[in-house]
This record gives C-alpha cells, sequence and structure tokens, in this order.
C-alpha cells in the first residue's frame, strides 16, 4: 500500500478524492461512535448538575463507575448467574434449533407438519408463557432455560432450515449420480452449505438468549426467586439505588456487545475463505 | 486390434462396439410439455458426439435421461453390459463446486462419496489436476479461481472415477472465446489419450463440429432427432483446423441442418394459429 503512494502515482482528481474519501471512512468508523458517547456521557453529567437532580433519580456517571467498583462482588456473582442461563440457553437453542432443522430437512412432510407449532412457540411473548411454565416447572434453573430457550431457538431453527433446503439444484444431482447416501449429502452437502444462514441465525440467537434470560429473571425474580442481574435491578428499584440499576443495566448491554462481537469473529473465522459475506468484509 | 483402428480412424465409429442405445425415448413432464418425442439414438465406445440445437429441444434433457438423473415416458435406454453411476461422469453448465471446499477436496468428493480415504484418493487426484493443467491450486477454494479454472475443477471431478462416459451440458457455454478454444483444445487433447465416450451439448455449431465425431441435429417442439452429420475430419485437431477451409465447410453443413431444423418447428407453429 505505502509502497504504492510512495511511488507518487499521480492520481487525478476524482481518484484522489475517492482515496481520500475512503481514508476518512475508515478513520470516521472509530472516532464517530466513540466521540459521540463521550459527548453524550458528558451531557448526562451536566445536565444533572445543571439540574441539580438527586441521586436517586439520576445519578451522575461518575457515580455508576463507582458503584460498579464498590458493588463488584455483588454485581459480578449476578452477571455469572445471568450468563450461565444465557450461554447455557444459546447451547440448548443451538442444539434443538439444528437438530430439528435436520429432522425437517430429511422430509418436507415433517416440516409442513411441524413447523407451524415453531412459530407459535415464537410469536407468543415468552412473559404470557412464563406464568404457566412456573406452575409445571419446579427448578428454577431448567425454568429460566427452558424461557431463554423458547425466545432464542426460533432464528436457529428458521435459518438453518431455509440454508439446509436451499442446496444448489446441480449439486444435489451430482451428489444422485454419485450414489451418495442420506447421511453423506447432509454431512458433506447440506450441513456445510447451511452453514452460512446457521451462523447468521446463531448472531440473532445470542442476543436473544441474553434477553430471554433477563426476561425470564425479571418475571421469576418478581416472586424473589432469582440472584441473577434482573433481580438486581428489581431490587435496585425498589431501594431506589438507581446507581447500581444503571450500573446493572450497563453490565447487561456490554455483555450483549460482547456476545455480538464474538459470535461476528466466529462467524468471519468461519466463513472468510469462501463465503460473500465475509468477502466483502475482507474490503 | 479393432480397438487399435478405432483410435486411429475415430470418424469410422460405426465399427466400435455400442456402448448405448435410445429406442423410441419419450418425455413427457407433469405440466404436459413434450420434452422428447421419439428419439432414436446410437452412441459407440469412443464416439464424441454432440447434440446440438435451439433451446427447447430437449438436449438437456436426453442428457439427463442418459445420467439417470430422470426417467423416460416411453421407449427405452439399452446399455451394453452392466452400467453403474460410477461409469457416468457429468458435467454440468456451472461449474457446480462446492464454494467451501478446497480444489483437491472438490475432485475427491466422487471418491470420498464412494468412501475412499484422501490418502487413498490422493494420488488419482493430483493425477487428473495435472491432466487438466492445475497442478498447484489443489489447495485453492473455487472463488480464487477464474471461470476457467472452475470448468477444468468440474471436469477433473466428473473424470476422477475414470467413467466410460462423460456427459457434458454446455459446459462452456458462459465462458469467453479465448478460454472456450482453450478448454476444447484440452478436452479433445482428455479425449484422444483416454477414449472415453462423450456426449456434449451445445448451442453452438462451431464448437460442436470442432470437438465431435458426429454431431446430431435436435429440433424443437416437440424436442426430436433432425438429423445427423458424422464429422471425418481427422483428430488431433488445433488450431490449425479451426482455421481450415474443411472446418468452415464442415460449419456451414452443421448450420444448413440447424436452420432446417430451426424452420421445421417454427413452420407448423406458424400454419397452426
Amino acid at each position: 500500500m505505502t509502497a504504492i503512494e510512495d511511488t507518487a502515482l499521480k492520481l487525478d482528481p476524482e481518484e484522489a478524492r475517492r482515496a481520500r474519501q475512503e481514508r476518512l471512512e475508515r478513520i470516521g468508523k472509530w472516532v464517530l461512535p466513540l466521540a459521540i458517547m463521550v459527548l453524550a456521557i458528558w451531557l448526562w453529567d451536566r445536565i444533572c448538575v445543571w439540574n441539580e437532580i438527586p441521586q436517586y433519580i439520576l445519578p451522575r456517571p461518575g457515580v455508576v463507575l463507582q458503584t460498579l467498583h464498590s458493588d463488584a462482588g455483588l454485581l459480578f456473582s449476578s452477571l455469572l448467574v445471568t450468563l450461565r442461563i444465557t450461554f447455557l440457553s444459546l447451547l440448548l437453542a443451538v442444539i434443538g434449533g439444528v437438530g430439528l432443522a435436520v429432522l425437517f430437512a430429511q422430509s418436507k412432510w415433517v416440516e409442513m407438519s411441524l413447523f407451524p407449532f415453531a412459530i407459535v412457540l415464537q410469536v407468543t411473548p415468552i412473559v404470557a408463557i412464563f406464568p404457566l411454565i412456573n406452575i409445571y416447572v419446579n427448578n428454577q434453573t431448567v425454568k429460566l432455560l427452558l424461557c431463554a430457550w423458547i425466545v432464542a431457538f426460533f432464528p436457529i431453527l428458521s435459518n438453518t432450515t431455509l440454508g439446509l433446503n436451499s442446496v444448489d439444484r446441480n449439486l444435489r444431482d451430482l451428489f444422485k449420480l454419485n450414489g451418495a447416501t442420506r447421511w453423506q449429502q447432509l454431512r458433506y452437502l447440506r450441513l456445510p452449505a447451511a452453514m452460512p444462514y446457521f451462523l447468521g441465525g446463531l448472531k440473532i440467537a445470542g442476543g436473544l438468549s441474553l434477553i430471554g434470560a433477563v426476561v425470564a429473571e425479571f418475571v421469576a425474580g418478581a416472586q424473589g426467586q432469582s440472584s441473577g442481574l434482573a433481580s438486581r435491578i428489581i431490587e435496585a428499584g425498589y431501594r431506589l439505588n438507581a446507581p447500581r440499576l444503571f450500573a446493572a443495566l450497563i453490565l447487561i448491554s456490554l455483555t450483549g456487545i460482547l456476545i455480538f462481537l464474538v459470535l461476528s469473529l466466529v462467524s468471519h473465522l468461519i466463513l472468510r475463505r469462501w463465503h460473500e459475506s465475509a468477502l466483502k468484509q475482507e474490503h | 486390434m479393432i480397438q487399435e483402428k478405432v483410435a486411429e480412424t475415430p470418424a469410422a465409429s460405426g465399427e466400435a462396439p455400442m456402448l448405448l442405445s435410445l429406442r423410441n425415448v419419450g418425455k413427457v413432464f407433469s405440466n404436459g410439455v413434450t420434452a422428447l418425442s421419439k428419439v432414436d439414438l446410437a452412441i459407440r465406445e469412443g464416439d464424441f458426439l454432440s447434440l446440438l440445437g435451439p433451446s427447447g429441444c430437449g438436449k438437456s434433457t436426453a442428457l439427463r435421461l442418459i445420467a439417470g438423473l430422470s426417467t423416460p415416458t416411453s421407449g427405452q435406454l439399452d446399455w451394453r453390459g452392466p452400467i453403474d453411476r460410477s461409469n457416468i461422469g457429468f458435467v454440468f453448465q456451472e461449474p457446480t463446486l462446492l464454494p467451501w471446499a478446497s480444489v483437491f477436496d472438490n475432485v475427491w468428493l466422487p471418491l470420498r462419496l464412494k468412501g475412499v480415504s484422501r490418502a487413498k484418493a490422493a494420488p488419482a487426484v493430483m493425477e487428473m489436476l495435472s491432466r487438466v493443467h492445475l497442478t498447484g491450486f489443489e489447495n485453492a477454494v473455487p472463488r480464487e479461481l477464474s471461470g476457467g479454472m472452475k470448468m477444468r475443477v468440474s471436469i477433473a471431478r466428473a473424470m476422477v472415477t475414470k467413467p466410460r462416459i462423460l456427459l457434458m451440458d454446455e459446459p462452456f457455454a458462459a465462458l469467453d472465446e479465448i478460454t472456450r478454444f482453450k478448454l476444447n483444445n484440452d478436452l479433445l487433447e482428455l479425449w484422444q489419450d483416454e477414449r472415453f465416450t462423450v456426449v456434449f451439448v451445445t448451442h453452438s455449431v462451431f464448437e460442436s463440429v470442432f470437438l465431435s465425431s458426429r454431431v446430431v441435429v435436435m429440433a424443437a417442439r416437440p424436442g426430436r432427432v433432425f438429423g445427423e452429420l458424422p464429422i471425418s475430419a481427422p483428430y488431433p485437431r488445433d488450431e490449425v483446423f479451426r482455421t481450415s477451409p474443411d472446418y468452415a465447410a464442415l460449419c456451414r453443413q452443421a448450420s444448413d441442418v440447424l436452420v432446417d431444423a430451426i424452420n421445421s418447428t417454427a413452420g407448423p407453429h406458424h400454419d397452426g394459429h
């Protein structure tokens, strides 16, 4: 790159403008959101000071940061509880979603018969289902897991099903010509072809499993049965402990961002050599 | 030996043993379209036979019937001797490669599906890759290759099982002319070395005449065999042949038959209404 620039390649004004534009965009992509974030936090702080807003209504950012530090023990042990539910439910969503999708791919009849049930589970708000789960399931962890799973498994199921079914027709013929068994077709053709779709679903499900875990904790926490971050938020709300409420909220947000970034990275690493989506990211 | 004689004069394919004959073959799709009607076709060992015709004449359908990807509505296909799918190689119009797999893995695929391990398959795969001039590219993935190279991988994959008959469905239609000429030459080279049988579907008069020992012209609505033209020019054929008066004359003949075939469709179509 620098070598090309050093040889003083004579660019016409249009190309020079384009090159400058690209350089600016590369920098701006990182600097702009950061600058806006800093500005927003500063404004938040100023608004608190200018309007003399009491701490129990809107704490200053510095206070929230302090609370994050002083309440670290309590908050992080709660975060661990929430994370455990999140990852377990994501794992179950992957197993359940991919398993069902593979089952669906075996026969159009199975898919036609069962897919509506998956949709019913998906469209019914989890908050409305939870009281039922609360009655039928005793174990607290199982309760939360079931809740988060119902929220998270659908994108994986629907994306993977789509992927398994969108295999190139000629490739299917090729496998047929070579006498491939059903298992070989699944193993060497359909599953790899479904990978980009599955990873897309996984990215959505990662966020949803966190949301599912928090929502489940909220509903369960309202009955004083949970010790995750959501119950910390409810508790802090009752006690007008706004700094802790904000601290817990920030932890949940950061967790969500981290999950998304990790899953994006996983997806990029798996697809980078062959899939168009990863190809575009490189340039 | 007869085999030797055939190798020297492929135009005299009448002397080679019959490999496959289609007798009175018809295919009607469930939507009522008659794709093929009363097709009789004799394919001999070592033939390079082109099916030439306008789109909709059923040439691809005929190829799928021969491949066993589809079954005829009427008539029958008689193979000489037992034939199973590993005796048939198929090259699609698109390269149809596994985009996530390396060139090596793509060529290995037909053997892998038969349970041949990577190590056991390696000599055959590497040999096929060198035959299509792709040595050194075994670790590349398809998107790193040009269109012509992808098609070479596709041909290597079809040939790695050493099929008795290679079916090609307009394989070079999407390539630029320079690449197509090169692949034509390389395909002929491969064919002359191995003497497998080829059925080559194309809508290009020039390509069919350059490659084939026989050109079968098909007509549409309903798809049927319209005429046949033996191409007696000797092999090996190269760039000298491509610019020779003989080649031009043969192209002219084939073109005339093709025009008749197209008109035979258009005629009744117009009169009928």
